[in-house]
């Protein structure tokens, strides 16, 4: 039991706390308060408190609890909405009302709740840590694997299959001289990382049914992204589509020092929006965790870590789990403005030294794994990280170290967005690292020729930007007819292909398939262009066929259905139709 | 429990140090006795044992070191409210500033505020109608949303305010909004304007406004939009009324939480801005939305000068960053004498999505805006084409954007200050102008709505 000395802001300072350990979860003052130990000086510790700290006096007393920031692991996790330390949102509302209270304790897994558990394990089998001792179908559509938690091996004694609340033991295990009691729900330490048995190369595409980010700049399973853009530019809603449609089995969604709209938008949608896989909605999937900006700084800095921790328990499981964290500049400045309270002396534009370091940490918490346990599930984590820099300007500290350890970079443009091209990710100056090793992924699953039509629509997109320059000067027409049929594609690529409606039904997901379609279409359009312009058509001729450019257009609207490759087919049997007439025209 | 002491050690800019005080509370309030007996509030910012530092609201002229006396209050800094403030008008602090009688109190509350559970949020979905095409047309506001103007020295965001809280409605809802006014460091000439706006239209009976005037203490501006959340925060959530807030101008508030961080010799962030602006303006703008099993709502508009024309200043981006949208002013439109001179492609409303559409506002809503955006850029682009190379040497498609782009500037953005235009009338400017470019290049709407309102303009 210690004493409080000093407060400022967030940041207490306590004294009497002989025995404390880095990072121990503290309850400050009279009111409880939850903090954690973020320094310590002989008896002193320096504690960040996750609340608002007004009314509370030097004096009053400080409770160790003696754990660090750790999280409940188990069954009722997904559909959840919970803080940046776990509390669930429901359960708050209940005790403390519409306005967040302070020094309110909640569990993060409800304790009531009986669940039905299957054992899959028999009394007698040796176990380690990460087998499966049974299941729990927690949600419609995800299978909740009870796994012997990593520090745990031993011989079974006792297991059995029934209803049971997350403290009931269903398992016991009979180590050395140790009898561990397993529950279904198991601790563990927010900063530190699950283990995993071996890391393996992300050569599979996260499919997000975004085109420009699927065919373009493709985010391997397992891979980072990172999406830097100004205000307005799409971040958040680029990072919601993602969160919605790609191909991940759990997604966890941390909004981190953003609106608290927002994330009642996400909360109102997600449970209405239908996975386009499983059919079920996709609430079913996802846990959100929601600190939004005006809610305490200190659990903002918490709230990445108890994110990426949820995610490392669900891909222990053998899960596909995309992480988004939106935004990292939030959680950047969470460090800050705790280092600036402890006088730290500041790097980088008043950011910690550390900066670096922490952001490099929290994207290694990504891969694709071998996971823990005899049967080598393979799991992974994506990790699809927002960032806001300032003034839009990437040459700041948080987009700079987050350039350097993410393998995917997505720029938003402002000028994009301001025309209302959406997304507005933009294709010249993003890039991924990815395509090399998904090549063959490309050939498997979406067709052999997929990589080659791509970046020949990359050729073209690059040519556009440099005729671009021309045309500023010397206008459109003195241009040669073939230059100006590449600026007539490269349009049809931007308005036809990149840009995608998050919020229009037929076009807000698009399949890998329809997408390998759609480019074909434009590029042997392109080429018939070029023919019949060299068999002597005026290009002035080819762009008065407006059917043909509407057909293009409306591409976006063919279902992704088995009739889809037909309907394609048509499409392109149009075009050479429409361009035999203007030869025939021309020969007559 | 009130305690007395007479132990300033050190006084420094709006900064008291106050020794030998055990346990002042974090935040607690303070109550200053100058030598002259005047007397002066505070309030605790950093406190330890036996040392209290205290923010001074107002000037610390007369301030000594051996006399004067500070009484620490024992709580933190509460508003008396109740409904009888409409109609009223009070300083920074929130004494009464005309000569009215003090206001009883219904229930005193915490200024600063708790956040909102995002659980227990509603969704703010109920357009609201401004009578502006801009807004209505491009970036719908709705109610709960917080929707900034940034503006610049000299152009006419105060007009436009006022516009907009005589205007605003639910369509199908009876009841105007309740107006709650916080001003920051303006000068007395627009606080008087708008005083007189809310006269001329009425509304004056059901505002309250909260005036710290250019010449009151600029760490009272910590104080006063946090006084006017407050009470806009009770007369929605307790009183079931609809509140906008208008809050200018939100960068003399920066600039006085800059004064106080420099004053505390605190690591600053960029231009000399503390490094915790975001979070302490969000503490401010986040204190807008409708609540589950609530009727009422706090919309907010705040207003905000952009230093230099400059949208990437600290003040205007962190501001973007937490607001729903941004509705820009542009100088160029204002000097053709266009009102109100949005610059309509960098404004942006992010809510709009909820409250338009069929049974909001009308089913082709999203596509004409989109359609209009990117007809307007293309347009935009050509002129600054067409300065280089000429208007003759663009092709036919290429000319009836430029006319477009005119057209627009001309007949959708500009209206009169009186002028309310219902979503019916701005949307059928908006299929006016769509006549002008070729029909083909109208890719953002659904083609039964090409049919359904383009047909009959020919």
């Amino acid at each position: 039991m210690g004493v409080i000395n000093r407060i400022s802001g967030p940041v207490v300072t306590a004294s009497g706390m002989s025995g404390a350990k880095m990072y121990d979860v503290l309850k400050v003052g009279n009111a409880g308060l939850i903090g954690e130990i973020i320094r310590l000086n002989g008896d002193h510790a320096v504690v960040q408190v996750y609340e608002d700290t007004s009314g509370i006096r030097p004096g009053e007393p400080v409770e160790n609890t003696g754990l660090a920031l750790s999280v409940e692991l188990g069954p009722g996790l997904l559909k959840s909405i919970m803080d940046g330390i776990a509390r669930p949102l429901d359960k708050l509302q209940e005790k403390s009302g519409a306005f967040i209270g302070r020094g309110v304790t909640v569990n993060t897994l409800d304790r009531k709740k009986k669940w039905e558990f299957k054992a899959a394990a028999k009394k007698g089998d040796k176990v380690s840590g990460g087998d499966v001792l049974g299941t729990v179908q927690e949600t419609d559509t995800i299978e909740h694997r009870i796994l012997v938690p990593p520090n745990v091996s031993g011989k079974i004694e006792m297991i059995e299959s029934g209803r049971y609340t997350v403290e009931d033991v269903v398992c016991t295990v009979k180590g050395g001289s140790e009898t561990h009691e397993l529950k279904l729900m198991q601790k563990w330490e927010v900063r530190k990382r699950r283990p995993y048995a071996e890391k393996m190369p992300p050569n599979i595409l996260l499919s997000t049914g975004q085109r420009v980010v699927d065919t373009f700049f493709p985010i391997a399973k397992g891979g980072t992204a990172c999406i830097p853009g100004p205000f307005g530019s799409g971040k958040t809603v680029t990072q919601q589509s993602l969160a919605k449609w790609s191909d991940a089995h759990i997604v966890v969604y941390i909004g981190c020092g953003e609106r608290g709209n927002e994330m009642t938008e996400v909360l109102t949608e997600f449970p209405e929006l239908q996975d386009p896989r499983t059919k079920k909605p996709l609430m079913e999937r996802t846990v959100l965790i929601a600190n939004t900006s005006n809610m305490p700084v200190a659990a903002r800095e918490a709230s990445i870590y108890t994110g990426v921790t949820i995610a490392e328990y669900y891909r222990d499981m053998g899960y596909d789990v995309a992480l988004m964290a939106d935004s990292t500049s939030r959680w950047a400045e969470a460090m800050r403005e705790i280092g600036g309270r402890l006088e730290e002396m500041p790097g980088e534009e008043g950011y910690p030294a550390y900066l670096g370091r922490r952001l490099a940490e929290f994207y290694e918490r990504a891969g694709r794994v071998i996971c823990l346990g005899r049967d080598g599930k393979h799991g992974s984590i994506t990790m699809i990280g927002a960032v806001s820099p300032p003034g839009g300007d990437i040459s700041e500290p948080v987009s700079q170290n987050t350039l350097r350890v993410t393998k995917v970079f997505l720029a938003l443009d402002a000028p994009l967005a301001y025309r209302r091209h959406f997304p507005a990710i933009h294709w010249l100056r993003s890039y991924s690292l990815y395509l090399e090793s998904l090549n063959g992924w490309y050939a498997k699953e979406a067709a052999e020729d997929f990589v080659h039509n791509r970046n020949e629509a990359m050729k073209l997109l690059q040519k556009e930007a440099e005729l671009q320059e021309v045309v500023q000067l010397v206008g459109p027409d003195a241009l040669p007819e073939t230059e100006q049929a590449v600026l007539g594609t490269a349009r049809m690529l931007r308005e036809d292909f990149l840009q995608q409606s998050a919020y229009v039904d037929y076009d807000m997901y698009t399949p890998i398939k329809k997408q390998y379609l759609m480019l074909k279409t434009i590029l042997h359009m392109h080429s018939r262009i070029i023919e019949t312009i060299n068999a002597g058509v005026p290009y002035k001729e080819i762009l008065k066929r407006q059917k043909m450019y509407e057909m293009i257009a409306r591409m976006k609207e063919i279902k992704p259905d088995s009739g889809m490759d037909d309907r394609f087919s048509e499409v392109m049997k149009g075009v050479d139709n429409e361009m035999q007439a203007l030869r025939k025209a021309i020969q007559q | 429990m009130i305690k007395e002491y007479q132990t300033v050690e050190q006084v420094a800019g709006p900064l008291l140090f106050v020794k030998d005080v055990p346990n002042s509370a974090y935040n607690e309030l303070v109550e200053i006795i100058l030598p002259n007996g005047e007397r002066v509030k505070g309030q605790v910012l950093d406190t330890s044992k036996g040392m209290a530092v205290v923010q001074v609201f107002g000037a610390t002229t007369g301030i000594d070191v051996p006399t004067t006396r500070v009484r620490f209050l024992g709580e933190t800094l509460r508003l008396g409210v109740s409904e009888d403030m409409l109609g009223r008008a009070f300083t920074g602090l929130g004494e009464p500033r005309d000569k009215g009688p003090a206001v009883i109190a219904e229930e005193k509350l915490d200024i600063s505020g708790v956040a909102i559970n995002p659980y227990s949020r509603a969704q703010p979905n109920e357009f609201i109608q401004t009578g502006i095409s801009v807004i209505d047309g491009m970036n719908t506001l709705v109610r709960g949303q917080k929707l900034p103007i940034f503006s610049g020295a000299g152009l006419p965001h105060n007009e436009l305010a006022v516009q907009i809280a005589r205007q605003a409605t639910v369509l199908g809802q009876e009841g105007a909004f309740a107006v709650v006014f916080a001003a920051m460091g303006i000068t007395y000439e627009e606080a008087y304007f708008f005083m007189k706006s809310f006269e001329k239209s009425g509304a004056l009976d059901r505002t309250v406004l909260f005036l710290n005037l250019a010449d009151d203490p600029s760490v009272e501006r910590l104080i006063t939009p946090r006084m006017a959340l407050t009470t806009a925060e009770y007369l929605a959530f307790n009183k079931d009324m609809h509140v906008l807030v208008i809050l200018t101008d939100m960068t003399n508030y920066a600039e006085a939480l800059r004064e106080i961080a420099s004053a505390r010799n605190e690591v600053p962030g960029r231009r000399g801005y503390p490094g915790y602006m975001y979070t302490d303006l969000s503490t401010i703008y986040e204190r807008a939305g409708r609540i589950k099993g609530r009727n009422g709502s706090v919309t907010q508009f705040p207003i905000l000068s952009m230093p230099g024309d400059d949208k990437t200043h600290p003040i205007p981006d962190l501001t973007g960053y937490i607001t729903e949208g941004q509705l820009i002013l542009d100088r160029g439109l204002h000097r053709k004498n266009i009102y109100p001179p949005f610059d309509v492609l960098q404004s942006l409303s992010r809510l709009m999505n909820l409250g338009i559409g069929k049974g909001k506002t009308r089913e082709d809503h999203r596509g004409v805006a989109d359609q209009l955006y990117a007809a307007y850029a293309e347009g935009k682009d050509l002129r600054a084409l067409s300065a280089v190379v000429g208007e003759e040497a663009l092709g036919e498609r290429d000319k009836k954007y430029l006319k477009f782009a005119d057209e627009f500037e001309r007949r959708f953005i500009q209206q009169g200050f009186e002028e309310n235009r219902s979503i019916e009338q701005t949307l059928e400017i908006a299929w006016d102008l769509f006549s002008i470019v070729p029909e083909t290049e109208l890719k953002r709407v659904k083609r039964e709505y090409i049919e359904k309102h383009l047909k009959k303009k020919q």
